[in-house]
């Protein structure tokens, strides 16, 4: 069987490409490309992932200049192709950013960075990227940022619940979605979305730091092992 | 030609920077304030030949980039040098 080409887009300030290659290497077997944001055409893949870090700085606002840059041309090509995307915490801003998804991200509730071990719960495993998990499951996960309180009018969150376009939400050990447990004051406490296709998952938690037992976690695994299922 | 761009967080929407500092002003003794909201200023220089053209420019600039309309509001004057 071919191997699944991914690609890992790199900015300047992206941080969190390595993990992420590594975990797509090891965990899924892809044959990974760094992928640099000059970068004008995606065709050759079949997974993109945006990975986590401060693209530009965080300047103006989180991924405000990423959006702009020659690769998310090139992304907007591959999604007409129904490729599929994952975007990791600031690959999350920047696809917010970019309107491929509803909603705005803005600073913590608490004001501060926030890096810590969070549950969050499966709400929908019917997903190229949430097959391997069963509805409800809950999984500790990392999560770390500054900016990750999403936001969406009324009107867009009663759409992204009526499309079930919810696929991650904070929750505590029991599952249960209570505010105390919505570590930055997220909306509807809202970790991860889908577009209504399914093609494209953006999540805060990351699942490339716990996607191996010699990480001390490996409950994100999954989300590689299937898109990996998915696009076998 | 000048530009002074001021943006704020949208109404009605939670403004955790803005909250903190209502708190912290309070407990400073000013105990008087009833809310707080933290945007940002952006001063541009440019040259777009008349006003006109200057103000349409200046609010492109705003929608396309300098501006989240999901989560701000922006107003802005333009001033002669």
């Amino acid at each position: 069987m071919p191997k699944i080409k991914a690609g890992v887009i790199v900015f300047p300030g992206t941080n969190c490409d390595r993990d992420t290659y590594y975990a797509l290497k090891q965990t899924m077997g892809c044959e990974v490309d760094s992928v640099w944001y000059e970068t004008k055409t995606l065709r050759k893949y079949q997974l993109i992932v945006i990975p986590g870090g401060f693209s530009y700085g965080d300047y103006l606002r989180a991924g405000a200049l990423a959006r702009f840059s020659p690769v998310m041309e090139a992304l907007r090509e591959y999604t007409e192709k129904k490729g599929l995307i994952l975007g990791i915490c600031n690959g999350f801003q920047i696809l917010l950013e970019a309107m491929m998804l509803p909603g705005a991200m803005q600073r913590n509730d608490t004001l501060k960075f926030i890096c810590k071990d969070v549950q969050v719960r499966v709400e929908r495993n019917d997903t190229p990227f949430t097959l391997l998990y069963k509805k409800g499951d809950r999984i500790q996960i990392p999560i770390a940022h500054a900016q990750g309180n999403y936001y969406g009018s009324e009107q867009t969150l009663a759409s992204l619940e009526k499309q079930n376009q919810i696929v991650f939400r904070y929750c505590d050990e029991s599952g249960n979605t209570t505010e105390q447990s919505n570590p930055n004051g997220s909306l509807h406490n809202i970790a991860g979305l889908c577009n209504s296709e399914t093609t494209i998952l953006a999540m805060m938690p990351h699942p490339e730091r716990a996607s191996d037992s010699t990480l001390g976690n490996d409950e994100g695994r999954k989300i590689f092992l299937s898109i990996k299922k998915a696009l076998s | 030609m000048l530009a002074k761009i001021f943006i704020k967080p949208k109404k009605g929407i939670l403004d955790p920077q803005g909250k903190a500092v209502s708190g912290a002003l309070a407990r400073l003794g000013f105990n008087r304030i009833q809310d707080v909201r933290i945007g940002k200023y952006i001063e541009i220089k440019f040259d777009a030949g008349d006003t006109d053209t200057a103000q349409s420019d200046v609010r492109s600039m705003c929608e396309t980039l300098l501006v989240n309309k999901v989560i701000e509001d922006f107003t802005f004057e333009i001033a002669e040098e």
